[in-house]
């Protein structure tokens, strides 16, 4: 779970990721848009978006030939997704379990 | 702000009081094998028997790791357990989720539904953990609050 949510922490952990990421929040916009006016590359800014969405963090959708970078609304979703596979994975293991106990009595 | 609770059933083919003593009694035995958070891998699961009673994993070499608490102990109906596992799969004894798990009679055998809830709490210890790692982050605080009321 953890790791979808530490992973997301990680790719935060860096204060040039942090500030993209908090633009990206202030209004969607291609690569272009958001490395305007900051003091880094637009190469870089192209890597440090790739690592936010890798982390969940940003999702990006095709607008004719540039791409537009918004927020990925699904953050706590993915740790909510994860724990329903977990869940359902222990109560499946239960069952099992206590089916053996039965028709072994 | 809330987080809609995570519910799964499943029907076993024994009576719900022989359910409820496997289902807390027999936890080492049947919980699956490296999902638990020790640093090796239990030997054994404990619930302890009543309310306020500690729930924790215990390895080979007798080393124990909480995972919460009892918080109610309503055999062979109930019982509510205090997951005290944080978003990074962590112990952490400020923060408590709630898993309730009910036995009712279904036929010869028993209906047992689980329920996870209380989950906008991880984003609090989500919080806490940013706080940890970087620092006072204001936009994190305010995209997990925001994020949060779009799950409610």
């Amino acid at each position: 779970m953890a790791n979808r949510i530490a992973v997301a922490l990680n790719a935060l952990a860096d204060p040039t990721r942090r500030t993209i990421f908090e633009r990206v929040g202030a209004a969607p916009g291609a690569v272009g848009e958001i490395a305007a006016g900051l003091p880094v590359s637009r190469p870089a800014v192209s890597q440090h978006l790739k690592v936010l969405k890798e982390a969940g963090l940003v999702t990006d959708t095709p607008d004719g030939t540039r791409r537009v970078y918004r927020l990925d609304p699904r953050g706590l979703g993915a740790l909510r997704d994860w724990l329903d596979r977990f869940w359902g994975d222990q109560l499946g293991a239960f069952k099992d379990f206590a089916d053996q106990q039965e028709s072994s009595e | 702000m809330s987080i809609a609770p995570i519910v799964q059933s499943v029907t076993v083919a024994v009576p719900p009081d022989r359910a409820f003593t496997l289902f807390t009694g027999s936890i080492g035995r049947w919980w699956k094998r490296g999902m638990t958070i020790g640093a090796k891998p239990h030997e054994e699961v404990v619930i302890e028997s009543r309310a306020g009673g500690r729930w924790f994993e215990r390895d080979e070499d007798g080393a124990e790791t909480e995972w919460g608490k009892v918080l109610a102990w309503e055999p062979p109906g109930r019982v509510l357990l205090g997951w005290q596992i944080d978003a990074a799969f962590k112990y952490d004894p400020d923060l408590t989720t709630e898993v309730e798990v009910t036995f009712v009679p279904d036929g010869t055998g028993t209906r047992v539904t689980l329920t996870h809830s209380r989950l906008e709490r991880f984003g609090e210890s989500a919080e806490r953990i940013a706080a940890q790692l970087g620092g006072g982050w204001p936009g994190l605080l305010q995209l997990f609050a925001e994020l949060t009321e779009k799950e409610a």
